[in-house]
């Protein structure tokens, strides 16, 4: 037991040497999850539209107004024919563009059916939909208002004709509904749908797991590149205090920067933490568990830091952020894939965050996730240790 | 000239003696857009849907019908009246609940307001919005035919105004298939990834392992030497674009529509900007593991984030739209999706190309600098 203490008591003090590392370990996250947390925003508002109105009659007037009106479209020019789109949307200038036919303002008059176009910028697949999916909205109350305005006028006329009017009772309350069903959502966690409290937690999980991983990767193949590893194995130092000795201070730097980048999440970013902090920090620590051993593992793995460096870049933590459900969601996935999504602890951790910070979650709904986590933490623990003893010995 | 190569050539030998690390360079990019082409999905497809209908009206079952028929949901059953909704959506597996209450066909027959609930899980707020809309699309379309039964009952005669006829076309990408808008994103990623790491230990290494001595006294300049550092890694690179390129096509049908001298031409300039980078970052840091964090840090969550790849920089704060000048996979990328999915060549982005031609000038130069301060 004292040697470990001796051992952990090394470790800290090397890391004091390089004052680099120091600071880019308590400095980076903070730095990062400040900036990616504002970036990490797919909030579709203020879409760029283009105007294309052959028509010019106050009815057609009024459409182009609810659209400029809204805080979903934001006007960037007007053409007057659509032959000079083209620039609009190959420069990315446009996402979306109405286009009005000349006869709209006389077709909603005769009760004929006006037509209406809408181009969007198909590369931005994601905007594109949403955009259009705002469109069809305006579009589809503009077209509910006047299909319900032309019924009244038609029960009227029958009732007028001596078949009872059962909708006299109905009060026309300008709803977007003709046949009267009215749908209200209620979301829950996240009423406004806001997309930052989704992708925050995000950030939180990735900027975590690229710091430990890095530190953990780096830490034994630096003393085998440098060649002090032999000097260590000279001393009677046991291997598994080398180990738990080295990932320590690791730890306590994790848990530190947990700390830092969780208040900035909810102080700064004000992304409800809703299960507590404790619970946070707890779970937390299980995944970094997962992700320093990782690390270790990797670092017994190779000979050299840029090996390290590529293993833990391009075959874990690119993997890991793509496929662990944080930016893209796993349901949407191929199914062989979304099995592979199995075996990532990011995507258990993913899972809590969201749990703990939006849905309240406590253990009780995520002890599957927290054993999982500390399984898998122990499992590659276990698999680092006896590689690295093979090593020494 | 030949100076350089001969730097070249001695780059590749010290590179070909990392036979995992060249592997990796030239393998790695494949398996990346092979795997993750297919991951990454914004298309919302089977979202976990639970009904609790306490109505058990004809006209609710036909509202159920239309959303189960909708071909967008994952029908996960019936719900008892009773139901704890908050602790089903706790866990995170259901989506959306359709809520229909007691008397909801009666009002609709008799002319009122039908209302129903539809219960959305918000924590991911970008599928929660899809849903949404496609499940206001149902209603309006069920909505619709209820209207049509009213009128036929009440025999209301008489031409109905059509709604307004709505056609949505949608250029470069007419199915909205997300992956066209991620695979080019995952292309300019994979490729900064590569060309930054790959020159980012080189220098660095040397002044490890005591061999930048001997570059100090070679009779070269810095600025040759640091191109023979990156005329590898170039090519490599090049090979692993084409690759990539390839199985864009074959897996995601994506063509490059645009003239391919015109995509070549940016590529290089971007490859040049990210193997610059790598260079200016070995020649700063003082060790390899310094210059391994830096890297990452410096090129992960920028290209990932503040390139445009997965959020639209339009909605960024200004500061951030400001900063996300010096990440250039953010010019690459206009360029890049310009040229395989909107089929333009060079002319509308003449502006993106000076923005890269600066930012690799400004990283060479720096780095040819700093190197020619280490060496003495």
């Amino acid at each position: 037991m004292y040697v470990l203490w001796r051992v952990i008591v090394k470790e800290f003090l090397q890391l004091r040497q390089d004052r680099r590392i120091l600071s880019i370990v308590f400095l980076a996250p903070v730095v990062q999850l400040v900036a990616f947390g504002y970036a990490a925003n797919l909030d579709v508002t203020d879409v760029p539209l283009l105007v294309v109105d052959r028509d010019g009659s106050p009815t057609s007037r009024r459409l182009v107004d609810e659209f400029t009106a809204s805080r979903y479209f934001y006007r960037v020019g007007t053409e007057s024919s659509v032959a000079d789109v083209d620039p609009w949307l190959v420069r990315g200038e446009a996402q979306v563009v109405l286009v009005i036919g000349e006869g709209y303002g006389r077709a909603v008059a005769t009760g004929a059916t006006p037509s209406v176009q809408l181009l969007a910028d198909g590369s931005d697949s994601t905007a594109a939909g949403i955009g259009l999916g705002y469109a069809s909205g305006i579009l589809g109350r503009e077209s509910a208002r006047l299909v319900s305005a032309r019924a009244e006028e038609l029960l009227r006329a029958a009732t007028f004709r001596g078949i009872p009017d059962r909708r006299a009772s109905r009060v026309t309350t300008g709803r977007p509904s003709v046949g009267g069903i009215n749908m209200e959502p209620r979301v829950w966690y996240n009423p406004d749908l806001r997309t930052r409290w989704f992708y925050v937690p995000a950030v939180l999980a990735m900027v975590l797991m690229i710091i430990t991983m890095v530190l953990s990767s780096m830490g034994v193949v630096r003393e085998k590149e440098i060649g002090t590893m032999e000097q260590v194995i000279v001393t009677p130092v046991r291997s598994w205090q080398l180990i738990v000795g080295k990932l320590f201070p690791f730890a306590v730097i994790g848990l530190i920067d947990t700390c830092l980048v969780s208040a900035i999440a909810v102080g700064w970013f004000q992304v409800p933490l809703r299960s507590g902090f404790p619970l946070l920090v707890g779970l937390t620590m299980l995944f970094l568990l997962n992700t320093l051993a990782l690390g270790l593992l990797v670092s017994t793995l190779v000979r050299t830091q840029q090996q390290a460096m590529m293993i833990a870049a391009f075959g874990l933590m690119l993997p890991m952020i793509y496929l662990s459900g944080l930016i893209f969601p796993i349901a949407n996935m191929p199914r062989t894939i979304q099995l592979v999504t199995y075996a990532i602890p990011l995507r258990y951790y993913a899972t809590i965050l969201r749990g703990v910070f939006l849905r309240g979650a406590g253990l009780d709904v995520l002890w599957p996730q927290a054993a999982v986590l500390a399984g898998t933490g122990v499992l590659l623990l276990a698999v680092a240790s006896l590689r690295f003893r093979k090593r020494l010995d | 000239m030949r100076k350089t190569l001969a730097i070249a050539l001695k780059e590749i030998r010290q590179v070909s003696r990392d036979p995992l690390s060249l592997g990796m360079l030239v393998g790695l990019p494949l398996f990346m857009l092979v795997l993750f082409g297919y991951a990454l999905s914004f298309d919302v497809e089977g979202a976990s849907l639970a009904v609790q209908d306490r109505d058990l009206s004809a006209a609710s079952r036909d509202l159920v019908d239309a959303f189960l028929h909708s071909g967008r949901f994952e029908f996960r059953g019936w719900l008892p009246a009773d139901a704890d909704l908050a602790q089903l959506t706790r866990a995170g597996d259901l989506l959306a609940v359709l809520v229909i209450p007691e008397g909801y066909g009666t009002e609709l027959a008799a002319g009122r307001t039908g209302d129903v609930q539809l219960v959305l899980d918000g924590t991911d707020a970008t599928t929660a919005t899809t849903v949404l809309d496609y499940a206001r699309g149902i209603v309006r379309f069920t909505d619709g035919a209820v209207l049509r039964e009213q009128l036929a009952t009440a025999g209301a005669a008489g031409a109905l105004a059509a709604a307004i006829d709505v056609r949505p076309r949608v250029w470069y990408n007419p199915e909205l298939r997300s992956s066209q808008f991620l695979v080019p994103g995952l292309i300019a990623f994979i490729l900064m990834l590569m060309t930054v790491l790959s020159t980012a230990l080189s220098v660095v290494r040397e002044r490890e392992l005591g061999t930048l001595a001997q570059l100090r006294v070679a009779p070269l300049r810095s600025g040759q030497i640091l191109l023979g550092k990156m005329l590898p890694y170039l090519g490599l690179s090049l090979l692993a674009m084409a690759l990539i390129l390839a199985g864009a096509r074959v897996l995601f049908e994506i063509e490059v529509r645009g003239p391919w001298g015109d995509l070549l031409a940016a590529t290089l300039l971007y490859l040049a900007g990210g193997l610059g980078w790598g260079l200016l970052i070995s020649t700063v840091a003082v060790s390899q593991a310094v210059a391994f964090q830096v890297s990452v840090l410096s090129s992960l969550l920028p290209t990932l984030l503040l390139s445009g790849f997965v959020f639209p920089l339009r909605n960024m704060p200004e500061a951030l739209q400001v900063l996300s000048h010096v990440v250039p996979a953010r010019y690459y990328l206009v360029i890049l999706r310009g040229i395989v999915l909107k089929g333009a060549g060079l002319g509308p982005y003449w502006d993106q190309m000076a923005y890269l031609a600066a930012y690799v000038v400004i990283v060479l130069l720096l780095a040819s600098v700093r190197f020619g301060r280490l060496r003495g």
